[in-house]
């Protein structure tokens, strides 16, 4: 993080920093949620933020939306300062927040139109916009449709397309696919990445680790108000993890005490081992092999699984398996 | 300023989207309890303290008496109805104002549109409440239409405050606090039934703190031919001063909530 001299401004990199973050903090009272942070999130990417509850992601994303005024550091979004510039800003941002703020009162063409005119959009604009963004949701056929009476998957849907109403150059999605069947969650990442295609700048947060890995170019990952990691997913796995994870099963009656003497044995066979309740985790780069080796010793686990890492093991490798509450 | 206007319009934009579902219902809200009022106080009340000779309210008949202080009542009632639940709902329950101030709406202009769908409550309310007390011979002179206004500005008055508190509530138990010890208290001792300087010193010394009995008193005066224009003058600087200081105290309130 101490890419200092690649500020904003610089044509020479030819990438425009929509959003500038250096030094940046958020306080509630005494409580500090963010403490902290540097990053560029350039045009044309799409950016996530990951880590648990608590971390001071959404704090972070209400500073990026102009909504929740900073405690300290320098924030510029596209070029300008919210501080000064809030209505300006947000005329151009579109943001699909975590909890639905959907009119449930109102028809799902009505949740849009009325949108549109908080950015001054006139009623036949409105109209227009609408029923493109019914359409690129798939919505069209609920058009006149109570709120009330979308599944959670359409809400979502109809969300993201109230967030484009303004045609954004930047949308903010916290937690976009939080409590969705697998269908919906597939449906939206395409949405999503058509989006990306076109040009508009993503800046998401997610607990989801294969959400992050399929849509984001970049990411951080964030823990007690700090960022503990900065890169793309295969870079992160590359510097945070090995290539692959053995993960052994002695069966349900060996204790942990028994997986910690196991671990003895078999830890110079992994650059690093993790010994959880119910199997031992051996990070290396060649699983076969040590799985090879484990056997040559003698030891025979009830099953053996070879998988490739996951950004969800360098995550929680950064920020441990303690839950947060 | 200008900004402020068209970011209020805009937010006034969502009321008339609701309203246009929900209207029927209001009428309903709206129009039955103060004619309610108006039937038993006005003509079934109204004909026994007629019977008694009209010389105790200065020669006009009670419906007279009473109608302007029942228009500016109903404006009073409608106001705190839409400045409470609306705005706990915008807040807590629905959090549409918090969709508002994700686009370029800011806190104030949120506030501002607000207030303005409460206007237009309790203008168009109020007009055709007023019809119907003319109809009903309740007006003793055409200058009593100058009530609408009066009405108008003291559902402002009124909105503001209400608004205001209803930001640092937890949950709408706090409003029938309003109701009971603001609404209903203003409402009866308003002065709309019975001049105030009937009641004990302390109670009449309440009754003029209240916006309430300064819109009647005025409603009233021009509606009966009796205006002092020094005191009409006194009564609406005091609407006045509560609408400012209400509206600001609202747009704090807002501020506070939405982006603290």
């Amino acid at each position: 993080m101490s890419d200092g001299a690649s500020s904003v401004g610089q044509v020479s990199e030819q990438r425009e920093s929509l959003v500038h973050v250096r030094g940046l903090r958020k306080s509630y009272g005494d409580f500090e949620a963010v403490r902290g942070i540097d990053l560029d999130v350039w045009r044309g990417e799409a950016f996530g933020f990951l880590g648990p509850n608590g971390a001071g992601k959404s704090s972070t994303m209400r500073m990026i939306g102009a909504v929740s005024p900073i405690s300290g550091g320098t924030l510029k979004i596209l070029g300008l300062d919210p501080a000064a510039d809030g209505p300006s800003i947000r005329a151009r941002l579109g943001v699909c927040p975590q909890d639905d703020t959907l009119d449930t009162e109102l028809t799902v063409r009505e949740n849009l139109t009325i949108y549109g005119r908080y950015f001054g959009l006139s009623r036949a604009e409105c109209r227009e916009r609408a029923d493109e963004l019914l359409e690129f949701v798939a919505l069209t056929e609920k058009a006149k449709v109570k709120v009330d009476e979308l599944s959670g998957g359409m809400k979502r849907r109809l969300t993201i397309a109230r967030s484009l109403v303004s045609k954004p150059d930047l949308l903010l999605l916290d937690e976009p696919t939080t409590g969705l069947d697998p269908q919906a969650r597939h449906l939206l990442w395409d949405k999503l990445f058509r989006l990306k295609q076109a040009g508009v700048t993503l800046i998401i947060t997610t607990h989801y680790m294969d959400e992050a890995e399929q849509l984001c170019d970049r990411l951080v990952v964030m823990d007690g108000g700090l960022i503990a990691a900065e890169g793309s997913p295969a870079d992160l796995i590359r510097d945070y993890s090995t290539r692959e994870v053995t993960e052994l099963r002695f069966g349900p009656d060996v204790m942990l005490a028994d997986h910690d003497a196991l671990a003895g044995k078999v830890e110079d066979l992994a650059q690093r081992i993790e010994v959880l309740p119910d199997r031992l985790l051996l990070y290396t780069d060649d699983g076969e092999r040590a799985v090879a080796a484990v056997h040559e010793r003698g030891l025979e686990p009830a099953a053996v699984l070879v998988r490739r890492s996951t950004l969800e093991d360098v995550f929680l490798r950064l920020t441990g398996r303690t839950l947060v509450d | 300023m200008a900004l402020a206007v068209e970011n209020g319009r805009r937010m006034f934009d969502y009321w008339l989207t609701v309203y246009k579902r929900t209207w029927k219902g209001t009428m309903i809200s709206s129009f039955l309890l103060p004619m309610l009022y108006l039937a038993a106080m006005g003509i079934g009340l109204g004909s026994f303290v007629d019977s008694n000779g009209t010389g105790a309210l200065g020669g006009v008949s009670y419906l007279q008496f009473i109608a302007p202080g029942l228009l500016a009542s109903t404006a009073m009632q409608i106001a705190v109805g839409e400045a409470t639940y609306p705005v706990m709902s915008g807040l807590k329950w629905q959090k549409f104002y918090h969709s508002m101030i994700a686009t370029p709406l800011r806190p104030a202009d949120v506030v501002y549109g607000q207030l303005a769908f409460i206007a237009f409550r309790v203008f168009t309310s109020c007009a055709v409440f007023l019809v119907i007390i003319a109809l009903f011979g309740g007006l003793k002179s055409p200058l009593g239409v100058l009530g609408l206004p009066v009405a108008l500005l003291v559902g402002m008055a009124v909105a503001g405050p209400i608004a205001a508190y209803a930001t640092i509530l937890d949950n709408d138990s706090g409003f029938a606090m309003v109701f009971r010890f603001g609404v209903v208290p203003a409402f009866l001792f308003s002065g709309a039934f019975f001049p105030v300087s009937q009641l004990p010193d302390w109670i009449e010394w309440l009754a003029y703190v209240s916006p309430l009995w300064h819109a009647v008193d005025l409603s009233r005066n021009l509606s009966l031919g009796t205006v002092n224009p020094l005191l009409a003058l006194g009564n609406l600087l005091y609407l006045l001063a509560w609408f400012l200081v209400g509206t600001r105290l609202a747009v704090r309130g807002f501020t506070k909530k939405l982006i603290g």
